[in-house]
């Protein structure tokens, strides 16, 4: 592998958008050497040992909670979980004053998802812990964008000129957004496709193509990443129904059929089948979901490698 | 600052034959030597140790390079995070004679970090260490089993080692 001459600086990961394509590249081949301590008789290296990570979920997960959890242990930093109703906040305190707690318990990293867009930013301005993003309601979900990217890279050995479509709840995705950011920055070409009250025209304004026929977005897809319709975060019916949903956008094995014969077919779970992909495709060979979740490990551990390795001075 | 040079390319495959055929006195169980160097330039000293032990035992010997960084103990020292690289070593290590090989020892640290590291891998029968150049100054009780060149030096100077792989030419120069 060839060593980069850049040097990391961050504390935080907030974000897709404020990073440079050096900052992501960076990321993605520091990624690829943790990807192989998953692989050793002993999958565990020193390099946190001693640092104390809390996970604070005031949203629910369990995915990427883990995912998280197991990527500290394996660099020997110690874990802390923190769920919503477990929380103080549910007795009043606010994130706020929560996170000066947390400071007080002296935690080196503080790993949030929180409902409200900006929540991680907020407390990245009030304490000195590394604050990484775990997904901060519809605004970006940047882990997520770093494992697809890193998935897309090692399967098709580059991003720029790569046909990307990105299919299904747009409007209401952290995950599309900070994809969209990534794989533009790095040079794909993205198409958003899926109802138009859930993939409105706005969305190309940061630089990709908006479509709402499924046929035309799939044809030329190198890549195809499904997103699930996010109920829990529509406040009314954006579409008739989940069975016309599938009709018309699901992507069932006559679609599948109808795509590149190398297309990839990813998604960043939890995959609901027979509504946004049929059973038969997202078992199929050029599935990498399973994939998508052994990347995510390793993409983890390189960022809290990189924003916890070294003290700020 | 002025710089001498300590070994040329002559010397260095002088030193590096030398170490070969101690490295096969030394261990009779030939059938177990495995080869590992440390990342960067560690590395090409193995693959050149291996190939000379190699041809005086008649059959290749498995090489692999270790990247240590994430077992170094300066992290929290550090204003930055230092880059890590991938590790490659493609056989098991379990019940070999792994022969460690880096360019200079000095602490000695790096050569705890990578001695840590080999054992994620699995659990040699033992482990040798073979370096280039021995400058002293050693801060954990660690001692080379075959040195290309003793070479006292003191705290302040620095000691460059150059490889053809990876420089374009062979040298070893100390600067002060």
């Amino acid at each position: 592998m060839k060593k980069t001459k850049f040097t990391w600086q961050r504390k935080d990961l907030l974000g897709i958008q404020e990073l440079s394509a050096d900052e992501i590249f960076h990321i993605l081949d520091t990624a690829a050497a943790f990807k192989q301590v998953g692989e050793r008789n002993i999958k565990k290296v020193p390099s946190l040992r001693g640092k104390t990570l809390i996970n604070l979920f005031i949203e629910p997960s369990t995915r990427t909670r883990t995912s998280f959890e197991l990527a500290a242990t394996r660099l020997s930093a110690d874990v802390v979980n923190i769920t919503a109703n477990a929380s103080s906040l549910v007795k009043g305190e606010t994130l706020k004053d929560t996170a000066l707690n947390l400071q007080a318990l002296h935690a080196d990293i503080i790993v949030i998802r929180h409902g409200a867009a900006g929540a991680p930013h907020f407390l990245s301005k009030i304490v000195k812990a590394s604050i990484i993003n775990a997904g901060d309601g519809a605004h970006e979900h940047p882990t997520q964008a770093l494992l697809d990217a890193f998935t897309i890279r090692e399967k098709k050995g580059k991003i720029a000129g790569l046909n990307v479509t990105i299919l299904g709840d747009i409007l209401y995705s952290r995950v599309a957004r900070s994809n969209i950011w990534l794989l533009t920055k790095l040079g794909a070409k993205v198409t958003l496709a899926g109802p138009s009250t859930l993939v409105p025209h706005v969305f190309e304004q940061l630089g990709c193509r908006v479509t709402h026929d499924m046929e035309e977005a799939i044809r030329d897809a190198d890549v195809i990443n499904l997103l699930r319709i996010q109920h829990e975060r529509q406040r009314k019916t954006m579409f008739p129904s989940i069975g016309e949903y599938t009709a018309m956008f699901g992507l069932n094995k006559e679609r599948f059929a109808r795509t590149k014969p190398d297309a990839m077919i990813m998604h960043p779970g939890p995959i609901n089948r027979g509504v946004e992909i049929d059973s038969d495709v997202a078992d199929c060979s050029r599935s990498v979901i399973l994939e998508q979740v052994t990347n995510g490990l390793a993409v983890r551990m390189a960022v809290l490698y990189l924003c916890s390795g070294g003290q700020p001075a | 600052m002025s710089v001498a040079p300590i070994m040329d390319a002559a010397a260095i495959e002088r030193a590096l034959a030398r170490m070969a055929h101690e490295i096969v006195e030394g261990n009779p169980e030939a059938d177990a030597i495995v080869f590992v160097g440390l990342r960067t330039n560690g590395a090409p000293l193995a693959h050149r140790l291996a190939t000379k032990v190699g041809e005086i035992l008649g059959r290749e010997l498995p090489t692999g390079e270790l990247d240590i960084t994430m077992h170094r103990d300066d992290l929290n020292l550090r204003e930055t995070p230092p880059a890590v690289g991938l590790s490659d070593i493609p056989f098991d290590v379990t019940g070999k004679t792994v022969v460690l090989v880096d360019d200079v020892l000095f602490t000695g640290r790096s050569i705890r970090a990578a001695m840590d590291e080999l054992s994620d891998f699995g659990r040699p029968k033992c482990i040798r260490l073979a370096v280039l150049v021995d400058r002293g100054h050693r801060e954990f009780p660690i001692r080379p089993d075959y040195v290309g060149k003793n070479l006292p030096t003191s705290m302040t100077e620095r000691v460059t080692v150059s490889l053809a792989e990876i420089a374009d030419k062979d040298e070893v120069v100390i600067e002060k």
